[in-house]
C-alpha cells in the first residue's frame, strides 16, 4: 500500500561555473551590438541617433540581421556591416505616413501669470520632425494643421512609433514640454485592420501623467508590393489571443517564433547622472517602444519565412536587468490564417467534424474499467548544459499523472502511425513549442503532462561585444530540455508554451513551462493529410477524453505512476490526475464546476554574493517545485477534483527570499478515476492528546472535502462494481506524499483512515511544519455565494454568460514586519495576503453575483526586503443564475457537462456568422454613431427642452462620440486669440458635445454575448510614470491608482482611435514599483498588451444582416472629414 | 503584516452609492468605516474590517480624483480617464451639486466670499451640516455663480447646460445665484418663517416675469440682474398712490369687485391705501442697490404681517391680488398698464408663495 516516494534525487548539476570576464568595454554607450538594424539608405550615419531615441543605439554602424540558426555568420564585426541592412537590394520608401494635428482640449495652465498655454505642436517620425503653429492662449487650441507626409521605407514603419509632443511656446526660455503621445502605427500596415487612427489621445507626461488631450489622424499609404521588401515583415499580424482568433480559420499552424533584442538600459547609463529622471525615462520610453517595433519585425520576417501570415499567441516580456542592460524578448506561434469571409462555406466543413466529435464517446461501449490507483506524479529530470556563463540548470519536475500500463488493442496501431506523421511534421522544428492555450477540435490529441524547466544565471555586468547571443543560449538551453521533458513523456510537442524571468539584482531566474502533448499533423503541414488520417484518429480517440489518454509508452515507463482505464471510453489509459497549462479543451467532460487553486510557498534565503547567490537559489528550487506541487496535490484532493488546467507557477527572487505562486483551474474530468482523500498520519502514535488532535484534523479535511463537492457540484456517477473491479496488478494502491524536509522520518505508522474502499493521499505530520502546513490546508477560504473563480479562459461548468463584464486590476504592497521571519511565518504572511486580496475582490464585486472571477492572474514580485507585491488582473463576468440550474436539471446531461457548450461557438474555430456584410466591410460601430453625432452637435435648445428628462440629455451627449467629431463652434475661437475670455459673455461654450465611446478590456480573447467581427492590431504599451512629490499626490497608493488608471485610459483611447470597441486577451505583463518614501519619491513601470477588436453584440448581430450592405459607408475617411 | 499599498482600478469604474454618500457628507475614511460596520455590511457579506477599510479606501481615492472633473460637469463626460456609464455620471454629478436646504437657506442673499465661507463653522452648528460639507456645498454654489454670472440668457438653463444638472436643481442653483447677485436680505427675523423653497419660488418667479430674457431671448444683460430700465420705469407706477384721485378710483374698484367675495372687506377696504402704497413703493425702490435688499422685508413687513394680523386667508390675498392687478386697467389716464401687470405678476406669485406661516 502507497508507493513510497521519498524526495526525488534532485542532483543538482552544477557545470560551467567560470565566470567569464569579458573585456573592458571602451566606448561606454556601445553596448550589446545587436541593438538596431538599420536601413542603410537612411541619409547620413545619424550620429546623434535617429528619432532621439537611440542616441546610444549604434546606428552608424547596423548590425547584420542575426542568422542565430541559420548557420551564417553571427555576428559581423562592428562597423563592417555598414551597409549589412541592404543585404537584399532595398528601395527606400514604399510608403507614405501622413499625420494631421487636429486640435487639443483640457490642455494644463503653462502661464500661470494668464491662465493659459500657447501649444503648439512636434510630430516626429524617424529623424523628421514636423511643428504645428503656436496657438495661442488657450486651453483648448484649434491646430487644424496641414497633412504632415513622412516619406519613409517599411522597415522604419514597423520600428519606429509616431512621437507627438505637445509643448508650450516660450518667447524668453525653452519650450515646456507638456507631454507626448506615442503611436504605434503597426495596425496600418495590413490591409485587414485599420486604415486610419484618429481620435483622442490622452497627452502623457512621466511625471505629471494624463495632461490634457490631443486629436490626431494617422494614415499610411503603402506604395509597393511589400513582398519584395523583405527585410520589413508587413502584413504579418500579431496577436495576443492565445487561441486562433474568431473570424479566422488556421489553415496551417508551423509554431514556434522567437526572438529577442538586447540594449542598454538608458536608466543606468552614465549620461544619468548629468540630466534629469524625466529625461531618463522619457529616453527609457521611447527605447522600448523601439525595440518593441524591431522585435515585432524580426519575428515577422520569421513567420515569412516559415510562410506563415500571422503569429499567434504573442507574448512580449521585458527584462530590466538593471546594469546589464534591457532584454525584450518575444515568442509566439507562427500560423497561416484565413479570414473566414464566407459563412456558409465553412459552416458545414467545421461544424460537423465537432459535432461528431461531441457525440462519439457515447458511441463507443465500455470496455474493461480498471483499479484506481493513486501516485506521486512526479519526474525528476536533471538537465544541464554548459555555458559560457555561470549557470545552474536546475532539476526539473515534471508534473504529471500519467504512467505505464498496458494499451487499449484499437488505439495501438493508430498511435504508432500518428507519432510517426506528427513526428515527422515536428521533427523540422528546432523548438516544437505552441504558445496556444486553446485549440481548433482535433488538434490536441493527446496531453502528457506539465513540462518545466529553470536555470539561475548570473548576469553579466559588463558587456562583452563578442557575446552578443548570451541570452539567446541561455533561452535556447531552456528550451532544448523542454523539449527532452516533453520527450520523456511521449511527446513531441510542448502546448500551452510560456517563458518568465524574475530578477533580483544580478541573479536572473530564466523559466519555461508547458503541457507535453500529442499533436493532430493535418494542422502542422500544408494540407497533406488532410482527411486520410483525420478520420481514424477520431476514431482512436474520443474528443471527450481522449486528450486525457496518454501519450506515452506505458513499456518504457521513466517513471512510477498509476493508471486506469478511462472512465468515459474504457479503452485507454489515463492517470489519476492531469496537470495542464492549457485550457480545458471545449470538448472535455466535465462533472461540476471547476475552481481556483493556488500553492503559495517562501523560502528564506542568505543574502550572498553572485555565484553563492545563486547557488543557493538553486539548490532551493527543487524543493520549492516539490512543495508547490504538493500543495497543488493537496489542495485538488480537498477540492474532490482530478485536473488542474492554466497551470502557472512563478517563482519570484528577493534578496533573502524566495517566493512561489502556483495558480491553476481545477476540474473534475470525467475521464479521470474519482481522486481519493486525504488522511493524515502521525508521528508519534503512543501520545493520546496528539492522537486525538490527528483524527479531529482529519475528520476536518473530511469534512472540507464533502463540503467543496457540494460546492462545486461534483457528483461523478456511479460506475458498477464490476467495471471498476477489474484489476491492473498493481502492488500499492494507496501513495503517500511526504514533505520534502520529511527525509529523515525513517518510522512510519501507516493509519488506515480511508473512507469506503477509495483510495487515499496520506499526509505525514511529523513535525509542527506539517502541522501548519495541514493547517494551511484548510484556511483556505471558498469564495462567497454566487462567486466562482478560475484562471483559464472559461470557467468549467459555467455557460450562461451575460455580458457584463468588468476587468480589473489590484496591485497590493505588504510589508512582512517580522523581525526573525521563519519559512513558517512568512508562508502564513503571504497565505493571508493571497486569501485577504481573494477577499477584498469578493466584496469590490459584489454587485455583480452571481458572476466568475475568470483569468485571474496574480503576479508576485518582491521589490525590496521584507516587500511583497502582489498584482492580480482579472474579469469578473455575470452569468444567469436561473438558467444555470436549468441547464443542471436538465436530466440528460445530469451532472455532466461539457466544459461550456455556449461558448463552444466562442471558443472553438470559427465556425460561423461571419456573414457577409459585415466582414466584407469594415464594419464600425463608430460609424452609425458618428452620423448621429452630426445632427447632434451642438444640441439646439429646442430640442434640449424636449428631453424628456436630463439623464437622457446626458445619455445622448455621452452617445455623440468623439472619434473626430470636433466641435462645430470654433470659428470664433480660432479667429481670435482672446476668445476664451470673450466667450464667457458670449454663451455657454458648446464643447460638451463629444464625449468619449466605451472601450470594453477582457483578459479573455472573447465577449460573452458578442462576436468578434475585426481585429484591428496588437495593443503593446509601456508606461513610465514618477513623481518627487508622493505624498501630494495621495501616497503610493493614490499615485498608482491614479496611474494604472491612466494606463487603462490610454489603451482605451489607442482602441478607440483605431475603430475599435473593446481590448481582449488584455494583459499586464508588468508592474515595477518602486519606492523612496523618505524622498518622497516613487516610480512605476508598465507594460501592457492586448488585441483590439470591434465586437458586435449578438442582438444586434440578428438584426444586422437585413441591412442591405450598402449602409456602411467608409466610416474610416469619414471621421477624417468631421473632424476639420 | 501591513498593506502599505493596496489599490483596485476597474475598466469601468465602481461607484459605490453609500460610500460616495458618506463622502459627499464629508466623513473622513475612519468615520466612513465605522458608519459602514453599523450599517451590517459585514454580516451581509461575511467579510472583514480590513477589507471594507480598503473598500473604503478606494473609493475615496477615485472620488477625490473625480472631484476635479466633477467642478466643471462636461469634462467628466468627456475626460478619458475614468470609464462611467452615462447613468453613473448623472449620478455623480447629482449628488454633488444636490445641497442642503438649510445650509442654502442660511447663505441666501449672502456674498459668496471668503469672509462667508469662515462663517461656516457657525452655519454648520445651526444646521448641523458636517462642516466639510458645508464647504464643498459652498464651493459649489460660488462654482457656478463664478460661471454663469457674466453669461445672458436664462440663468437656469445657463447653469444645466454648464453643469448638466436636473432641471430643477438647475432652477435652485439659479434663485441661489439670483440671491446672491442682487443680495437680498433673507436673515432677518421676521423673514425666519420663509423657507429656502419659498425664496427659491420667488426668485424664479422675479426672474420669469422681470428680467430681460423675460421679454426678448436675445437680451444684453444676464438674467441674474434684473434689468435697469425695467426698474427705472417702475418709477412711473408711483402715481397710483401718488395721485389721489386714482388711488381712490383703484380702491373703489378693488373693493367693489371683492365685496361679497372675501372675508376681510371690512379690513381691506380700511387698509388699502397702505396696502397700496406699500406694494407700489417696494418697486419703485428697486433702483438702488441698497433698497434691493429690503424687498423681501419689506413685502413681509408692510403687506404680509399687515395682512396675517387682519386673518386673511390665503385666498383672499389671492383673490384681492386679482382684482388689485387688474383694477388700473379701467382707470383713466393710467399709462402703464402693460408694465404694471409685468410687476404685478412677480410680487403677486412672491406673495403668494410667502404668505403662510
Amino acid at each position: 500500500m502507497g508507493t513510497m516516494r521519498t524526495v526525488p534525487d534532485f542532483s543538482v548539476v552544477r557545470s560551467g561555473h567560470e565566470v567569464q570576464i569579458p573585456e573592458q568595454v571602451s566606448v561606454p554607450w556601445q553596448g550589446l551590438h545587436r541593438a538596431v538594424s538599420r536601413a542603410p539608405t537612411i541619409p547620413g550615419p545619424a550620429p546623434a541617433g535617429r528619432g532621439g531615441a537611440a542616441p546610444r543605439m549604434r546606428s552608424g554602424a547596423a548590425a547584420a540581421p542575426r542568422h542565430r540558426r541559420g548557420g551564417a555568420a553571427a555576428a559581423a564585426p562592428a562597423g563592417a556591416a555598414g551597409g549589412g541592412g541592404g543585404r537584399r537590394g532595398r528601395k527606400k520608401m514604399p510608403g507614405k505616413l501622413k499625420v494631421k494635428i487636429v486640435a487639443g482640449r483640457h490642455l494644463p495652465v503653462m502661464d500661470r501669470a494668464s491662465d493659459l498655454t500657447d501649444a503648439f505642436v512636434e510630430v516626429k517620425f524617424g529623424n523628421t520632425t514636423f511643428k504645428t503653429d503656436v496657438y495661442p492662449k488657450s486651453l483648448n487650441p484649434q491646430w487644424n494643421s496641414e497633412w504632415f507626409k513622412f516619406e519613409v521605407d517599411d522597415e522604419e514603419l514597423q520600428d519606429e512609433p509616431l512621437q507627438i509632443t505637445v509643448l508650450d511656446h516660450d518667447t524668453y526660455s525653452a519650450n515646456d514640454a507638456i507631454g507626448k503621445v506615442y503611436i504605434d502605427i503597426d495596425p496600418l500596415l495590413y490591409s485587414e485592420a485599420a486604415t486610419v487612427i484618429s481620435g483622442w489621445f490622452p497627452i502623457y507626461d512621466t511625471i505629471h501623467g494624463i495632461r490634457g488631450e490631443i486629436n490626431v489622424v494617422v494614415k499610411v499609404d503603402l506604395f509597393n508590393d511589400l513582398n519584395r521588401f523583405r527585410q520589413s515583415s508587413c502584413g504579418v499580424k500579431f496577436f495576443c489571443t492565445t487561441s486562433i482568433p474568431k473570424c479566422y480559420r488556421a489553415v496551417v499552424i508551423h509554431g514556434f517564433v522567437e526572438e529577442l533584442v538586447v540594449n542598454e538600459d538608458p536608466e543606468y547609463q552614465w549620461i544619468d547622472r548629468i540630466r534629469t529622471p524625466r529625461a531618463s525615462n522619457e529616453a527609457r520610453q521611447r527605447l522600448i517602444s523601439l525595440m518593441s517595433g524591431e522585435l515585432q519585425r524580426k519575428i515577422g520576417l520569421k513567420v515569412l519565412e516559415m510562410r506563415g501570415n500571422a503569429v499567434v499567441g504573442y507574448l512580449q516580456c521585458f527584462d530590466l536587468e538593471g546594469e546589464s542592460g534591457l532584454v525584450v524578448r518575444a515568442i509566439g506561434t507562427a500560423c497561416t490564417l484565413d479570414k473566414l469571409s464566407n459563412t456558409s462555406a465553412f459552416l458545414p466543413a467545421c461544424n460537423s467534424p465537432s459535432k461528431e466529435m461531441k457525440e462519439s464517446p457515447l458511441v463507443h461501449p465500455p470496455s474493461h474499467g480498471c483499479r484506481s490507483t493513486h501516485n506521486s506524479p512526479i519526474h525528476t529530470a536533471t538537465g544541464s548544459r554548459l555555458t559560457q556563463n555561470f549557470s545552474v540548470s536546475v532539476p526539473t519536475l515534471i508534473y504529471t499523472g500519467m504512467g505505464s500500463g498496458s494499451a487499449g488493442k484499437e488505439g495501438g496501431p493508430f498511435k504508432t502511425l500518428l507519432r510517426q506523421q506528427t513526428q515527422s511534421a515536428l521533427e523540422q522544428r528546432e523548438f516544437p513549442f505552441f504558445t496556444l492555450t486553446t485549440f481548433p477540435p482535433g488538434f490536441l490529441l493527446h496531453v502528457g503532462g506539465v513540462v518545466s524547466a529553470r536555470s539561475v544565471k548570473l548576469l553579466d555586468r559588463i558587456h562583452n561585444p563578442d557575446e552578443p547571443e548570451t541570452r539567446d543560449a541561455w533561452w535556447a538551453e531552456i528550451r532544448q530540455e523542454i523539449k527532452s521533458h516533453a520527450k520523456a513523456l511521449g511527446c513531441h510537442a510542448v502546448v500551452g508554451y510560456s517563458e518568465s524571468t524574475s530578477i533580483c539584482e544580478e541573479v536572473c531566474i530564466l523559466s519555461a513551462s508547458g503541457t507535453a502533448a500529442v499533436l493532430n499533423p493535418r494542422f502542422l503541414q500544408d494540407g497533406t493529410m488532410e482527411g486520410c488520417l483525420e478520420q481514424r484518429i477520431e476514431e482512436a480517440s474520443p474528443p471527450g477524453c481522449g486528450f486525457c489518454h496518454i501519450p506515452y509508452d506505458e513499456l518504457n515507463m521513466p517513471f512510477p505512476a498509476h493508471l486506469t482505464y478511462c472512465y468515459n471510453c474504457r479503452k485507454q489509459k489515463v492517470p489519476d490526475v492531469l496537470f495542464t497549462t492549457i485550457d480545458l479543451p471545449v470538448e472535455a467532460i466535465v462533472v461540476g464546476k471547476g475552481c481556483l487553486i493556488q500553492a503559495r510557498l517562501c523560502r528564506l534565503k542568505k543574502k550572498a554574493q553572485a555565484e553563492a547567490n545563486a547557488t543557493s537559489i538553486s539548490n532551493l528550487l527543487p524543493f520549492m517545485e516539490y512543495e508547490v506541487h504538493t500543495q497543488l496535490m493537496n489542495k485538488l484532493k480537498l477540492r474532490g477534483m482530478n485536473a488542474l488546467f492554466g497551470l502557472r507557477i512563478q517563482i519570484t527572487v528577493g534578496e533573502n527570499m524566495l517566493m512561489g505562486l502556483a495558480s491553476a483551474t481545477g476540474v473534475y474530468l470525467a475521464a479521470l478515476p474519482t481522486p481519493g482523500g486525504i488522511q493524515i498520519a502521525g508521528k508519534t502514535p503512543n501520545d493520546g492528546t496528539y492522537e486525538q488532535h490527528i483524527s479531529h484534523m482529519q475528520k476536518k479535511i473530511n469534512d472540507t472535502i464533502a463540503k467543496n463537492k457540494e460546492l462545486y457540484e461534483i457528483n461523478p456517477p456511479e460506475l458498477p462494481e464490476e467495471i471498476i473491479g477489474s484489476p491492473i496488478p498493481e502492488p500499492r494502491q494507496r501513495s503517500r506524499l511526504l514533505r520534502s524536509q520529511s527525509e529523515s522520518s525513517d518510522e512510519v505508522t501507516e493509519l488506515d483512515l480511508s473512507h469506503g474502499k477509495k483510495d487515499a493521499f496520506v499526509l505525514e505530520i511529523d513535525d509542527t511544519d506539517a502541522m501548519e502546513d495541514v493547517h494551511s490546508l484548510l484556511t483556505d477560504v471558498p469564495p462567497p455565494s454566487g462567486f466562482y473563480s478560475c484562471n483559464t479562459e472559461i470557467m468549467p461548468g459555467i455557460n450562461n454568460w451575460t455580458p457584463e463584464i468588468q476587468m480589473f486590476t489590484a496591485v497590493r504592497v505588504s510589508r512582512l514586519s517580522n523581525i526573525n521571519p521563519t519559512n513558517q511565518t512568512l508562508n502564513k504572511n503571504f497565505n493571508d495576503l493571497c486569501e485577504n486580496l481573494l477577499k477584498s475582490l469578493y466584496f469590490k464585486l459584489r454587485s455583480m453575483v452571481p458572476c466568475c472571477l475568470c483569468h485571474v492572474n496574480f503576479t508576485v514580485a518582491l521589490p525590496e526586503d521584507e516587500l511583497v507585491q502582489i498584482a492580480v488582473t482579472a474579469v469578473a463576468i455575470t452569468y444567469d443564475k436561473n438558467q444555470a440550474l436549468q441547464a443542471n436539471k436538465a436530466p440528460t446531461e445530469k451532472s455532466q457537462q461539457r466544459a461550456s457548450t455556449d461558448n463552444e461557438e466562442q471558443l472553438q474555430f470559427p465556425l460561423e456568422l461571419c456573414s457577409d456584410p459585415l466582414s466584407s466591410q469594415p464594419f464600425s460601430p463608430a460609424k452609425e454613431v458618428l452620423e448621429g453625432a452630426s445632427s447632434h452637435t451642438g444640441i439646439p435648445a429646442a430640442q434640449r427642452d424636449r428631453c424628456n428628462s436630463w439623464i437622457e440629455l446626458i445619455k445622448l451627449k455621452a452617445q455623440t462620440i468623439r472619434r473626430g467629431s470636433i466641435k462645430t463652434t470654433t470659428s470664433l475661437e480660432k479667429a481670435s486669440p482672446l476668445a476664451e475670455g470673450y466667450l464667457r459673455h458670449r454663451s455657454v461654450p458648446s464643447c460638451t458635445n463629444s464625449t468619449v465611446s466605451v472601450v470594453k478590456m477582457t483578459p479573455l480573447s472573447f465577449l460573452p454575448g458578442a462576436k468578434i467581427t475585426k481585429y484591428l492590431g496588437i495593443i503593446n504599451m509601456f508606461f513610465i510614470r514618477e513623481t518627487t512629490s508622493l505624498r501630494e499626490e495621495g501616497g503610493v497608493s493614490g499615485f498608482l491608482h491614479a496611474f494604472i488608471a491612466e494606463v487603462f485610459a490610454m489603451v482605451r483611447a489607442h482602441v478607440a482611435a483605431l475603430g475599435g470597441n473593446a481590448v481582449v486577451s488584455y494583459i499586464m505583463k508588468q508592474c515595477v514599483f518602486m519606492e523612496n518614501p523618505n524622498k518622497n519619491q516613487a516610480q512605476c513601470l508598465i507594460n501592457v498588451s492586448g488585441d483590439a477588436v470591434i465586437f458586435v453584440r449578438e442582438s444586434e448581430l440578428e438584426m444586422l444582416p437585413v441591412q442591405p450592405s450598402a449602409a456602411a459607408p467608409q466610416h474610416t475617411s469619414s471621421a477624417g472629414d468631421v473632424t476639420t | 503584516m501591513s498593506s502599505d499599498l493596496d489599490v483596485f482600478v476597474g475598466n469601468t469604474t465602481l461607484i459605490d452609492e453609500e460610500v460616495y454618500r458618506l463622502w459627499l457628507d464629508g466623513h473622513s475614511v475612519a468615520e466612513a468605516v465605522a458608519r459602514r460596520l453599523r450599517g451590517g455590511v459585514l454580516e451581509r457579506e461575511g467579510t472583514s474590517v480590513a477589507v471594507l477599510q480598503s473598500d473604503t479606501r478606494d473609493h475615496y481615492r477615485t472620488f477625490q480624483m473625480l472631484e476635479r472633473l466633477l467642478h466643471a460637469p462636461p469634462r467628466l463626460l468627456q475626460q478619458l480617464l475614468f470609464q462611467i456609464p452615462p447613468e453613473r455620471q448623472a449620478l455623480l454629478i447629482q449628488r454633488y451639486y444636490a445641497f442642503d436646504e438649510a445650509l442654502a437657506r442660511e447663505l441666501l442673499g449672502k456674498k459668496l466670499s471668503k469672509g462667508t465661507k469662515k462663517e461656516l463653522d457657525e452655519v454648520s452648528a445651526r444646521t448641523g451640516v458636517g462642516i466639510r460639507s458645508c464647504r464643498r456645498q459652498f464651493d459649489n454654489f460660488k462654482r457656478v455663480f463664478k460661471a454663469v454670472e457674466e453669461l445672458r440668457g436664462p440663468l437656469a438653463e445657463n447653469i444645466q447646460q454648464l453643469f448638466l444638472l436636473p432641471p430643477a436643481l438647475a432652477r435652485d442653483y439659479a434663485a441661489i445665484v439670483f440671491f446672491a447677485n442682487s443680495r437680498f436680505e433673507t436673515g432677518k427675523r421676521r423673514l425666519q418663517f420663509l423657507s429656502f423653497a419659498d425664496f427659491a419660488a420667488c426668485a424664479q418667479s422675479l426672474m420669469g416675469h422681470w428680467s430681460q430674457g423675460a421679454l426678448a431671448p436675445e437680451a444684453a444683460e444676464p438674467d441674474g440682474d434684473l434689468p435697469k430700465s425695467f426698474l427705472q420705469d417702475l418709477k412711473e407706477l408711483k402715481v397710483l398712490v401718488a395721485d389721489k384721485d386714482l388711488l381712490d378710483q383703484h380702491k373703489s374698484l378693488v373693493c367693489s369687485a371683492l365685496r361679497g367675495k372675501i372675508s376681510v372687506h371690512n379690513e381691506l377696504e380700511a387698509n388699502f391705501k397702505a396696502l397700496s402704497r406699500a406694494l407700489v413703493n417696494v418697486g419703485g425702490k428697486l433702483t438702488h442697490a441698497r433698497d434691493v435688499r429690503d424687498f423681501f422685508v419689506d413685502l413681509v413687513e408692510k403687506v404680509i404681517e399687515p395682512c396675517r394680523s387682519d386673518k386673511w386667508s390665503p385666498g383672499d390675498l389671492r383673490l384681492f391680488l386679482t382684482h388689485y392687478t387688474a383694477a388700473p386697467r379701467n382707470l383713466p389716464g393710467f399709462r402703464h398698464q402693460a408694465l404694471w401687470e409685468r410687476y404685478m405678476a412677480a410680487i403677486s406669485a412672491c406673495l403668494l408663495r410667502m404668505y403662510h406661516d
